[in-house]
């Protein structure tokens, strides 16, 4: 991990851009939805607004099988063990979207019941504010987050490359 | 990443003590904790890891062994006579318990399902429910009672415009104000519309788990001509806080007719496609008929109303027996079913959204002209250009902004027929601007608290289409 | 007993000589429903003669915290009546240092779910009830939250950019 990162030759910044690109142009997400995020993470994901252009349309259930975990909705108290659980999962690399409101901050719901923000189980790659996103708003959060991917400045390593 | 407000050490002035105290702390600091500060982003394999699975054990709601579980006998349904119920055998050895949820695709949001299996038949369920609980009963003694319907419209949030109408109701009937008949119709418009929406999303959802992909594609397709509308009008896709105390935020905007007959056209043709793709399908006949069986008894126990209480044959629809918002005064049919299996309540579905289109097409033609809100200037604020011209305006304008609308105390109830069953407010005030309890009646947690009728006795299969079926809500089972 | 025209509601109102009923209008509607109180000795017998007179509906049961006002915990009942097309209102009052009511699910399954729910969020016990334990909140979370002395647990919001600089 050390090794990209220092001065890594000709070959390995290539290879490692290429990788970053493949990284980016097949991205699973992880099926995360929780309330009223997740109907606009299924509206991304349909027909009108396609999330397939990017190669995202298989949400996979089994979290061993996926890349990207978008927490939408509100993650409550109970909740918050079962989504590390699905965190610690996922293989590397694996990135974190927080889409909306609530999982970014604790949205309107600033209460006894829920996780002011999944920041606090989860570390996040990228917050989509909203209440909810849009199917926009959160092409654009995965599309920016796949450019801090390919630009090198979101570093997850499997530990090879 | 350098401190600014490090010195260098051959100017400071600290001593060799504090010196060797730094040497040491940084020593103790992990590695993992060295490379956070240092790269000031994430490296992977530097969280900590935290012994989290005790957290998501069952504890005090896991399934007791069979001799002890009380409540084996409120949960045991209708066995339908066919050849695929299998005669218990009750062994210890051969029961298995499986978990499903609360992360699972099928699960319609993050619903647990306790299930004692044996083989292929499922012969206990519980439901474990809370993992969306949000807290939004106590968040409404908080916010007043013009804030009140962001707060709601997020609890059934695939149709938060019954939410809102519920709630403003149940306010209206505490200050004991008169909406004017436009802002009723539109009430009336936008709640229809919203229940196309959601039947549109339970069915393509439905589709979705039974096994048939492309259902997801077509009913998204029509719902998003529906939130389109409903962007065009209240200016967001959901969670809209367009019915508030008094009326509706803003008036319909021009060229809606023309918006709505489209709509109609298109959805109407939409539906027209899935009654062609599902109706007759062996294969989706095969999977929801006779499964899930909810007898009227059954029902009638444990409160659930709406499509599903409609299609096991109890006629029971608020906007006929106790109706609001002059919605007597359109014409439609609400359909009955009569074996209250999986087929009949996605079919009462269908079939509702054809009634609701009818609905809709007709306040094109009959919506009245006028207010589209009350004009009490205790409830509604003046228009701003008024407030130039008036003290009383602006008096009203300021307190209503300040203090909120001060509602006299009692107690309410008011509920509508939301798209899964009766959505009812219950507001306890005494007196002020917030209320003092607000109860909000769930139709989807009486439906969650019936699914081990349905589902005990049946296979695993079975279980995803019955869920499907019910079509829960865990925003409104949660609150 | 306040007089009624309703006969369902007369009748059904006749054997409890300590109940008291209010006619309320619903909002922008014609009809009406009925907000009956009991004491809460009568609770199972006025549920079962409810039953046996047709409002055979369960609609909703839940807890209010009066807290200042004793007694300080009020339980309601919501059942409706299909055949008669009327629905009824029942609450009864319980105190803080014995907040018991008993439980209702052996006349209709549905009262399960609701009085955990009661029971978490607000402490009423249900004696006799099959399995009264947390639904909502985590099983070993302590406190129940809706009720008044409970606070509400917002989070004081800080703002990283901002006044310090100013």
């Amino acid at each position: 991990m050390a090794g990209i990162s220092d001065d890594p030759g000709f070959l390995l910044t290539t290879v490692g851009k290429g990788v970053n690109w493949a990284r980016t142009r097949s991205m699973w997400p992880a099926t995360f939805g929780l309330a009223c995020c997740a109907i606009e993470m299924m509206g991304t994901g349909a027909a009108h607004n396609d999330l397939a252009r990017f190669g995202m349309e298989v949400f996979r259930a089994s979290p061993r099988q996926a890349d990207l975990l978008i927490v939408a909705g509100r993650v409550s108290q109970k909740m918050a063990p079962v989504l590390r659980q699905v965190y610690d999962q996922m293989a590397e690399p694996k990135w974190v979207l927080s889409m909306g409101a609530c999982a970014s901050t604790g949205g309107m719901f600033n209460n006894y019941a829920l996780v002011q923000g999944v920041d606090e189980v989860v570390p996040v790659d990228i917050y989509v504010p909203g209440c909810p996103p849009g199917p926009q708003s959160l092409m654009h959060g995965i599309l920016s987050l796949q450019e801090k991917i390919m630009s090198g400045e979101i570093q997850r390593s499997t530990g090879i490359l | 990443m350098s401190d600014p407000t490090r010195s260098s050490p051959t100017e400071n002035n600290v001593t060799d003590e504090s010196m060797e105290q730094a040497a040491e702390e940084q020593a103790e600091q992990t590695v993992a904790e060295s490379r956070r500060t240092h790269h000031a982003i994430w490296v992977s394999g530097t969280e900590e890891r935290m012994p989290f699975a005790e957290s998501t054990d069952e504890g005090a709601q896991e399934l007791l062994p069979r001799d002890e579980d009380p409540a084996l006998a409120m949960q045991r349904g209708v066995v339908v006579d066919d050849d695929y119920v299998v005669p218990e055998h009750v062994d210890d050895a051969e029961r298995q318990i499986i978990n499903m949820g609360p992360q699972h695709p099928s699960t319609h949001g993050v619903l647990r399902l306790h299930m004692e299996l044996e083989g292929e038949m499922v012969r206990r369920v519980k439901p474990i429910i809370g993992y969306l609980h949000t807290g939004m009963e106590k968040t409404a003694e908080t916010l007043n009672y013009a804030q009140g319907s962001t707060n709601v419209t997020r609890m059934d949030y695939v149709s938060p415009f019954a939410n809102e109408l519920a709630y403003s109701l149940a306010v209206e009937q505490l200050l004991g104000v008169e909406v004017p008949p436009r802002a009723s119709a539109i009430r009336v418009l936008m709640t229809e519309l919203n229940r196309v929406a959601s039947h549109l999303l339970s069915s393509a959802t439905m589709g979705m788990d039974v096994g048939a992909l492309s259902m997801m594609i077509y009913g998204w397709r029509e719902r998003e001509v529906c939130l389109d509308f409903f962007e065009k009008v209240t200016g967001l896709r959901m969670n809209h806080n367009y019915i508030r105390p008094g009326g509706v935020a803003a008036d319909l905007p021009d060229g809606w007719t023309d918006d709505v007959i489209t709509l109609i056209e298109m959805v109407n043709g939409g539906v027209d496609e899935y009654e062609e793709l599902l109706n007759e399908n062996p294969i989706w006949l095969d999977r929801t008929l006779g499964v899930g069986v909810l007898t009227p008894e059954e029902v009638k126990q444990f409160g659930v109303t709406g499509p599903v209480a409609r299609a096991s044959g109890v006629d029971w629809d608020l906007r006929k027996q106790t109706p609001y918002c002059g919605i007597e005064l359109y014409e439609f049919d609400v359909p009955l079913g009569k074996h209250g299996d999986a087929f009949d309540r996605y079919k009462m579905r269908i079939d509702e959204i054809r009634q609701s289109l009818r609905i809709a097409s007709q306040i094109t033609e009959t919506i009245p002209a006028g207010d589209y809100r009350s004009v009490d200037p205790k409830v509604t604020p003046p228009p701003r250009a008024r407030i130039d011209e008036s003290m009383e305006a602006l008096i009203h304008h300021f307190k209503l902004f300040t203090e909120g609308i001060n509602v006299p105390p009692g107690a309410a109830f008011q509920a509508v027929e939301g798209p899964r069953g009766e959505l009812g407010c219950h507001i306890v005030s005494k007196g002020g601007a917030r209320p003092w309890r607000m109860r909000w009646r769930a139709p989807s947690f009486a439906a969650v608290q019936a699914l081990p009728s349905m589902m005990t006795d049946s296979m695993v299969a079975d279980v995803i289409a019955t869920l499907a079926s019910t079509d829960p809500v865990l925003g409104d089972v949660d609150r | 007993m306040t007089d009624v025209d309703n006969k369902l509601i007369a009748a059904l109102l006749e054997p409890f000589e300590s109940a008291q009923v209010s006619e309320r209008a619903y909002a922008s509607s014609d009809s009406t429903y009925f907000a009956i109180s009991i004491p809460v000795e009568d609770w199972v017998a006025f549920a079962e003669a409810a039953k046996t007179r047709g409002f055979d509906t369960f609609s909703d049961l839940f807890a209010i915290d009066h807290f200042t006002d004793a007694p300080r915990f009020e339980v309601v009942l919501n059942l409706v009546a299909m055949i008669a097309n009327e629905r009824i209102v029942v609450s009864t009052t319980v105190p803080y240092d014995d907040p018991t009511v008993p439980t209702l699910t052996g006349i209709f399954a549905g009262a399960n779910f609701y009085e955990r729910e009661a029971f978490d969020l607000m402490g009423i016990e249900f004696p006799g009830h099959p399995d009264l334990t947390r639904i909502l909140m985590p099983d070993e979370w302590e406190g129940h939250p809706l009720r008044k002395d409970y606070d509400i647990g917002a989070v004081p919001v800080q703002f990283k950019a901002g006044s310090a600089d100013l």
